[in-house]
């Protein structure tokens, strides 16, 4: 589904603090599968994440993407599979809108707004009706039990709520692929626990997800499906645990 | 020079378009230069993101061409009492030989700004830039023509000096006999309804057949410049006598005022957007055959032409409607 | 079409929102943007009413007035001036006007005095103004030192008011025999001429004959005299919002600095949108909102204050600087006129440099990468 050929990140390219955050990766992650990126902070997962979840191009190599084509406005050759590496920003964002949903380690959530705004936040540039987006935005916090916070400011909630909006504002478009960068960092294990449990339930869903990390309960969790570990930029393995 | 919130209304903008215009031109030579789609590199990237900030500007120079176009016809009208023998903006534009053509390149960079933007929203559809060398080299035209402008409008108001009394002498000084009532040379009403509808009527034709067939672009586009010359003087010529139920005043001005429920404005209104779309399909039809526009170009040629199409309908039954109803028969 | 009217709606949604919620900043950019606003609307309001007011005054004007000069200065026009004069082919009518300035010593007031047929001997009327300061009802007396130092005195008639207090206020009319009396004026002798002409056009054509037949005279027209109060007005006008551009300049740089000083909350914020899929253009569209909402509020308000201030309470702030007349107008009403031409121009001058300012800042803002998030 996601494939990656000798991609390459780098920052501050030709000047002296030149700095090569991915190198050379070559990867396949298959659909359906929970994925896990297991490596020090450093390591390059993040960066990995951000190209895969088509927040930044890769300095060099080639990305594809099978799944997304119905997201653009042309067709490039070979149907259904997208070559990502060159398009510009706004079709990239076209397809993380529609493709990924994301779950950040400081659960990025817009302080001062109402918990039910945060989740509907990703749907505001889609075009899609008020209507539509918030009874969907209102069974996601009903499926993730913080309805009754639904109007309180996001201040106001604990750590463990704000994850579940976290989650719920990044299953608002449907996405088919689910990103989370570290997410149980800040989280207590049991905690910790109820995200791979939340994790695994989207797995049942059909849905891919891939999650950063180097918390054992994550990737020692029996729910994975496959691992990749990385350092210093570089995959130093890679395997299905299925 | 006349001192006037107006006038200097009118200078600013024409000084903060042409700065905004040279500003994205540094970029766009920069672009021009350095633009290379197959790279990651930052420089290319930071480019990319240049492109938001030209279509932002070239955005807004549109929005503020337009109004200040109509600002500007109101302010020659409303200057018209200071000078002896000028009776409305006609007059008063005449009082140097700067006046009409600040008209003009004001309006021929509204159209080319309209035609620009339809460029690059075309070229923003597709994922590979097609287009982007195109565009960049067509705002390299458009900005020179923006400080043009700029020239023409300050040296335009730089010279009006108002007819006021002087301490010496009173009426002797003001020539009241060389009077320039807004009886601009006009052709003969006739032949020029004659040309205003067919010429109409031949645009309508070809832009249905290209709208349908999506064949003879170039065509309906050629046409629709032309009518929009045509209907220009058309204006002069037939369309304001009707309007004013005057048969001698053919000042094209004067239908932007509130005794003629500012009926002007929506007049040049669909004309103005009609010629931009009709204009912009012409300027698109080479990029036909580049496969990454090959479905882009055509459906959006056909919204434009729907849109000219439009425009030029509603402009022509204003036209007949007050035709019919005007206590004027000519 | 829907999908794109629902993305602004949603937008600006929660645009508004995030106005709403960084209350302090906004509000500090509101109150300068609304102060300058308000200061050039008023400006606009007061200059246009004046026109107006002058417009008015002048409607009842003749169609024009002959002078004479001698050795380049006005001077007294004999009457037989004006028999010659009405033979003019073409001239309705000949009116020797008699007209001139009071000063009085008592409060340092001008007044008009303007002699009339239709007033009584040893009587006058006085405009409103007058009647005002020197505290005057119908019959009171009111005394007037003439050349000579004999007092006159006038019984007061009527009071008048006019729809338009420039005219009425500072207006004494009196008989011809008093005027005479009052500045010593010889007979037979007027202040100018009031000419008036059967048909317009032939009104430069007239006043070539009156030249050619009195070397010594000056005809000016009423168009000349419309076109002179008007450049004078816009010119007034435009020298004040020209030392009111500084004041529009620091707000500009105010705007600016505003705009592009984003605060690291907000920072986080655009990158946290931008992360969850906003694009460059979305964040833009935003910004394009916040700037529109800020502006339109600024822009009704001031408008709105200016409005009051100039038509309810007579421009307080500009009375002095504009104005320039005698101390008699302390309480000078002007009608209310607005129109679109005027608000637009107001639009021009505020609006339009406002947006240039942060045209830059705002895509600064909205370029912020999307993975900017994932780095806190």
């Amino acid at each position: 589904m996601i494939e990656l050929a000798n991609v390459t990140k780098c920052f501050n390219s030709g000047k002296p603090n030149q700095f090569t955050a991915v190198d050379n990766v070559t990867l396949n992650v298959q659909q359906g599968e929970i994925t896990v990126f297991k490596g020090p902070s450093g390591s390059g997962k993040t960066s990995l994440l951000t190209m895969i979840g088509c927040m930044a191009r890769p300095t060099s190599g080639r990305f594809f993407l099978r799944g997304v084509a119905a997201a653009l406005p042309f067709n490039q050759d070979g149907g259904d599979v997208v070559e990502i590496t060159s398009l510009p920003e706004r079709f990239l964002n076209e397809i993380r809108r529609s493709t990924f949903g994301f779950v950040f380690q400081q659960f990025n959530l817009v302080k001062g707004i109402s918990v039910l705004e945060n989740v509907m936040l990703p749907a505001y540039p889609t075009g899609e009706g008020r209507g539509e987006f918030r009874s969907r935005a209102e069974s996601l916090i009903e499926q993730f039990s913080v309805s009754r916070h639904a109007a309180k400011r996001v201040e106001q909630l604990s750590g463990g709520e704000l994850q579940r909006v976290a989650i719920a504002r990044a299953l608002i478009n449907n996405p088919s692929i689910i990103v989370a960068d570290e997410p149980t960092a800040h989280l207590d294990s049991k905690l910790s626990q109820e995200f791979m449990e939340i994790a695994g339930r989207l797995k049942g869903e059909g849905k891919s997800v891939l999650i950063a990390s180097h918390d054992p309960i994550v990737y020692d969790s029996p729910l994975i499906d496959a691992m990749v570990e990385m350092r210093d930029g570089m995959v130093i393995g890679s395997r299905s645990l299925r | 020079m006349i001192l006037q919130p107006a006038i200097l209304a009118l200078l600013m903008i024409a000084l903060l378009v042409s700065g905004m215009g040279l500003y994205a031109g540094y970029y766009g030579v920069r672009i021009l230069r350095r633009w290379d789609q197959s790279s990651g590199s930052e420089l290319q990237l930071e480019l990319e993101r240049r492109t938001y900030l030209i279509s932002t500007i070239m955005s807004y120079i549109l929005c503020f061409e337009l109004m200040s176009l109509f600002l500007f016809i109101y302010t020659a009208d409303d200057l018209h009492m200071l000078f002896t023998g000028a009776m409305c903006a006609a007059g008063s534009l005449a009082v140097n030989s700067f006046g009409y053509p600040a008209l003009i390149v004001k309006i021929v960079n509204f159209l080319f700004a309209g035609v620009w933007l339809v460029v690059n929203q075309v070229d923003n559809r597709s994922y590979d830039y097609p287009l982007i060398r195109f565009k960049y080299k067509l705002l390299l035209v458009i900005i020179p023509l923006l400080v043009v402008e700029t020239y023409l409008l300050s040296s335009y108001f730089g010279g009006v000096k108002a007819d006021i009394i002087t301490s010496c002498c009173g009426s002797l000084f003001s020539n009241e006999a060389s009077s320039f009532s807004g009886d601009l040379a006009a052709l003969p009403p006739v032949p020029m309804q004659i040309a205003f509808f067919s010429a109409m009527a031949l645009t309508l034709l070809s832009g249905i057949y290209f709208y349908l067939s999506g064949k003879a672009g170039y065509l309906f586009s050629l046409f629709s410049a032309a009518t929009f010359l045509v209907a220009l003087s058309s204006i002069l010529s037939f369309i304001c006598l009707y309007f004013y139920e005057l048969p001698t005043h053919h000042c094209p001005f004067c239908i932007l005022q509130k005794e003629y429920s500012y009926i002007g404005y929506v007049l040049y209104a669909t004309l103005f957007s009609g010629a931009v779309t009709g204009i912009a399909i012409s300027l698109l039809m080479p990029f036909r055959s580049v496969v990454t526009l090959a479905r882009i170009i055509p459906q959006i040629q056909r919204r434009l032409a729907m849109f000219t199409i439009l425009c030029y309908i509603s402009f022509t039954a204003l036209v007949v409607w007050k035709m019919i109803f005007s206590a004027l028969n000519l | 079409m829907k999908r794109s009217v629902e993305r602004h709606l949603n937008i600006l949604d929660f645009t508004l929102a995030s106005l709403s919620r960084r209350k302090a900043k906004n509000l500090s950019l509101l109150a300068m943007y609304l102060l300058v606003i308000f200061i050039l609307a008023s400006l606009q309001f007061f200059v246009t009413a004046l026109k107006r007011e002058a417009a008015t005054i002048l409607q009842d004007a003749p169609d024009m007035v002959v002078q004479r000069l001698v050795a380049g200065r006005q001077d007294v026009v004999p009457q037989d001036y004006a028999a010659e004069i009405g033979k003019i082919r073409g001239v309705t009518s000949v009116t020797p006007r008699l007209w001139g300035y009071y000063y009085d010593s008592l409060n340092g007031a001008n007044y008009t005095i303007m002699a009339s047929d239709d007033v009584q001997p040893e009587s006058a009327s006085v405009g409103s103004g007058v009647a005002g300061v020197r505290n005057l009802a119908v019959g009171d007396l009111l005394p007037l030192m003439s050349y000579d130092k004999i007092p006159v005195m006038l019984d007061i008639n009527s009071i008048f008011s006019s729809k338009s207090d420039l005219i009425a206020a500072d207006l004494i009319l009196v008989s011809r025999e008093d005027f005479r009396q009052l500045f010593n004026f010889p007979a037979n002798q007027a202040t100018d001429l009031a000419v008036n002409v059967r048909n317009q056009e032939e009104l430069a054509t007239v006043a070539s004959k009156i030249v050619a037949l009195y070397p010594d005279s000056r005809p000016i027209l009423k168009s000349e005299i419309r076109r002179t109060y008007q450049s004078i007005f816009d010119w007034r006008g435009g020298m004040t919002l020209i030392i009111l551009a500084s004041a529009l300049l620091s707000f500009i740089i105010f705007a600016w600095d505003k705009a592009t000083g984003l605060s690291a909350e907000e920072r986080k914020e655009i990158g946290i949108l931008k992360s969850i899929g906003w694009e460059t253009s979305d964040v833009l569209l935003l910004k394009f909102w916040e700037g529109s909402a800020i502006s339109l509020t600024a822009f009704l308000a001031g408008v709105v204050l200016a409005y009051g201030h100039v038509f309810f309470l007579s421009a307080p702030l500009f009375v002095q600087a504009l104005k320039g007349w005698s101390v008699i107008y302390p309480e000078f009403h002007l009608v209310p006129v607005v129109d679109p031409y005027q608000l637009s121009v107001l639009f021009f001058l505020t609006v339009v440099p406002y947006t240039v300012a942060t045209v830059i800042p705002c895509w600064r803002a909205a370029t912020i990468d999307p993975d900017a998030a994932m780095r806190y």
